[in-house]
């Protein structure tokens, strides 16, 4: 039952990452891609009608930890208290950034958003893939559960690769977005950039593979014990594989799907790798919060498992139906243009 | 009482009361919204039904930037349980956190997509399409709503758990989401944010009237908003309020006793119109009161007994029993007025003398703001009569709180400056943004206001 609840968390922040990770690319990105103030009205308006929705599962995702693992809930986002704040500063900027925009027609107004906007998504996709790396290091939990980080002792040298990595990873899937999604100019310079932040996301990939096996052998002993599980980093790498050949061919939809499964890959394999741990402790101490450890009651849980795949049909449901419909167009045409000619009906 | 709990309960008072401002309006509105597209919607292509489809769309605006500020400001909530409160959260969270991942997954999925199809969507799906989503919006703020109130009821009331290994272990979600607490709380609160709608409605309208313009618009919003503001203050009486007040009694006799000034135990106990408490004599100074009213009000009987804080330990007294007593107060003294206030409006509407009449109309405009106040100082008088419980019997608050080690009182004084310098930029941002909306007005055609409208209007 833990360990289903494992697999549902390791699935609900991978799909967050996956659909808000370009969102946060596009966001890091859209200084350097767009070269006018139309071609970023339409980087903004490409994700627009779609980051609140993504970023919904982020909400659920922490729900969810709260619901199946409260100790690990209580032990990281207290143990991390000033990285977790400056995320919520963040999202607090990044959203605000977005959905105003658009309220003042002054370029004064637009360019300040635009850099809350590309600071806060940049920051944020550094800020977690620190958060990521210091899980994968371990943290220092004691006996009660619980650990103190100070935040530049969280600015480790290995979280802060993995954050480098996270900047770079979705500042490429946030490329491949506007390289499928953007019009005009602004697609073609995605196109440009895809390529090179791919080839560095890969270079940095095999960089970080020694490093991780440094800092926590379990994670390639664990794969390595249970041979089912490589599944998923031959998943990574195969995407990985796939993403360049679909951007050398110029099919960037493939490219794309090829990104947002390098992304799947990347998080299954580090859940997949953990396991059975939540919050590992550092290596060689015995503290780690694993996922029986960790779990809230077992009635709790069964209950749980009768409401929880309801509401994800539903979600499922509701995003296909918006993604079809905001995306159904074949390609996003600047805003201004648009605005010339009629609302079609 | 630690300097890192006090810290820790200031920063939540300020990130939750500053993010109530904005749901108490988005779920007030949204009802009204809805309404205005189900009206413009059986109408269509008549005059009425564009009068009420372009009134909806104008309070859509309003909407869109206020459900932004409320989306933003909401997230770090959730997050605080874990980064301030990690013992409560540890404690609870096998129940709890039921009734919050709920939350996200089936009001927030709802609320957000949806509302991304309603704002963008006037022009891109059908009309019958659009107005569902306009229904969607509505349902998914309302339900998660319930769900929070769910979450705070069990915290007021706990059932439905059993405590082992010195954790709250959930044994029936279906005691946790029929807790004799939650339907009067929950039907309290919505019928107070209603209110608000009803009343941002109305001012709105009176403004437009009073400068003389927009007047077809005006009118549909101080109609409709009058006739909500009349419903939703009788029903925040009675029975919501009535039958709250009975939950707060049986359940919770320190903080009834708090609220309602009551010392000594008393039979045929007299309701307190004005007074001061004083903790230090024990009494109520300065007082106007109606003789035996409060025993009648609690139980039907004019000589009932209602327990004074003077019979329960002062380790169970609220932390603050003249702020309970003076926040409740508040919340029922603005309500009376309100309710005066709206009957007054609905009966001038009824004799067709409302929209000249400009006293009525100056006292619409600037009565909205009164909405907010009951509704916070409500907030106000369950959190602060909750305490020193943060479940009620089972936690105290201090046993709540992220360890000191973790939190330290500084790291909490940094953060919640932070908080508080970040929600004074977005709180003036939020009336600019505002401002700008109203002064264009209902006729405005001008670019659409989101980026989710702009990319509407893009493909």
């Amino acid at each position: 039952m833990t360990t289903a609840w494992f697999c549902f968390l390791a699935a609900m922040i991978t799909v967050y990452v996956v659909l808000d990770g370009f969102d946060l690319g596009v966001g890091a990105l859209h200084l350097l891609v767009a070269r006018d103030e139309e071609e970023r009205e339409a980087a903004t308006a490409a994700i627009g009608p779609v980051w609140n929705g993504n970023e919904v599962w982020l909400i659920a995702s922490g729900g969810v930890l709260f619901l199946a693992f409260p100790k690990a809930y209580a032990a990281a986002f207290s143990g991390l208290y000033f990285g977790l704040i400056i995320v919520l500063w963040l999202l607090v900027g990044r959203g605000l950034a977005l959905e105003l925009r658009h309220q003042i027609a002054n370029p004064l107004w637009r360019s300040a958003c635009d850099a809350v906007f590309a600071l806060s998504s940049g920051t944020l996709a550094l800020v977690f893939g620190v958060a990521l790396g210091n899980v994968v290091r371990g943290v220092p939990l004691g006996p009660d559960g619980y650990f103190h980080l100070t935040f530049f002792q969280s600015l480790n040298w290995y979280a802060l690769l993995i954050g480098v990595f996270g900047l770079v990873a979705l500042c490429a899937h946030g490329a491949g977005f506007l390289a499928l999604r953007g019009g005009g100019g602004l697609a073609a310079r995605a196109r440009g950039w895809a390529p090179r932040l791919t080839l560095a996301e890969a270079l940095l990939f095999a960089a970080l593979i020694g490093p991780t096996v440094v800092v926590r052998k379990a994670m390639v002993t664990n794969l390595v014990d249970h041979p089912w599980r490589l599944v998923f980093p031959v998943l990574t790498v195969g995407a990985l594989a796939a993403a360049i050949v679909g951007q050398r061919r110029g099919d960037w939809g493939r490219a794309f799907a090829g990104s947002a499964l390098f992304l799947v890959g990347l998080l299954t394999t580090m859940a997949a790798g953990l396991y059975p741990y939540l919050l590992p402790a550092h290596q060689h101490r015995p503290y780690g919060l694993t996922v029986d450890s960790a779990a809230s009651g077992h009635h709790a849980l069964t209950t749980a498992l009768v409401w929880w795949p309801v509401g994800m049909v539903l979600a499922a449901a509701y995003f296909t139906f918006a993604y079809r419909m905001f995306f159904r167009t074949a390609t996003v045409r600047s805003t201004s243009a648009a605005m010339d000619q009629p609302p079609s009906a | 009482m630690s300097d890192h709990v006090l810290v820790d309960r200031l920063q939540f008072t300020l990130t939750v009361t500053f993010h109530y401002l904005f749901p108490i309006l988005t779920m007030g509105l949204a009802l009204f919204i809805a309404y205005l597209k189900t009206v413009a919607y059986r109408a269509r292509d008549t005059e009425r039904g564009e009068r009420y489809d372009a009134a909806a769309q104008f309070w859509a605006k309003i909407f869109a930037v206020n459900f932004a500020v409320g989306v933003v400001t909401g997230i770090p909530l959730e997050f605080q349980f874990g980064t301030n409160w990690a013992s409560f959260s540890n404690f609870a969270g096998g129940v709890i956190g039921q009734t919050l991942a709920m939350e996200g997954v089936f009001a927030f999925f709802a609320e957000s997509v949806f509302l991304g199809i309603f704002l963008a969507g006037r022009n891109r799906v059908s009309a019958r399409m659009h107005w569902i989503s306009a229904l969607f919006v509505f349902a998914g703020s309302w339900l998660s709503g319930f769900f929070i109130i769910a979450t705070n009821a069990w915290m007021q009331h706990p059932v439905g758990y059993d405590v082992a290994n010195g954790r709250a272990e959930l044994n029936s979600l279906g005691k946790l989401l029929t807790n004799d607490w939650l339907p009067w709380q929950y039907a309290h609160n919505m019928s107070g944010a209603a209110i608000t709608g009803a009343f941002v409605l109305a001012a709105m309208g009176a403004f437009f009237l009073l400068s003389d313009r927009h007047h077809e618009f005006a009118r549909i919003c101080v109609r409709v908003g009058v006739v909500g503001a009349l419903i939703f203050c009788a029903l925040q009486v009675f029975p919501t309020g009535d039958r709250q007040a009975k939950n707060v009694f049986e359940h919770q006799p320190a903080a009834f006793a708090a609220m309602e000034g009551v010392f000594p135990t008393s039979k045929g106990a007299p309701l307190v119109i004005i007074g001061n408490p004083s903790t230090e004599k024990r009494r109520l100074e300065s007082t106007i009161a109606l003789p035996r009213f409060l025993s009648f009000m609690t139980s039907r009987n004019w000589t009932s007994q209602v327990r004074g804080l003077n019979d329960i330990p002062t380790d169970r007294w609220p932390s603050s029993v003249p702020l309970v007593y003076y926040a409740y107060h508040i919340m029922v003294g603005l309500g009376t007025i309100l309710l005066l206030v709206a009957a007054l409006a609905a009966f001038l509407l009824w004799r067709g003398r409302l929209y000249t009449s400009r006293a009525m109309l100056w006292t619409l405009m600037i009565a909205f703001p009164f909405t907010y106040i009951a509704n916070i100082a409500g907030w106000a008088t369950a959190e602060t009569g909750r305490q020193p419980w943060l479940v009620y019997d089972v936690m105290r608050t201090a046993a709540g709180a992220s360890p000191a080690s973790s939190v330290p009182a500084g790291t909490g004084i940094f953060t919640l400056l932070g908080f508080a310098g970040l929600y004074l930029f977005v709180g003036i941002l939020y009336l600019m943004l505002l401002v700008r909306i109203i002064a264009r007005g209902p006729e405005d055609l001008a670019p659409p206001t989101t980026s989710t409208a702009a990319a509407a209007s893009a493909a």
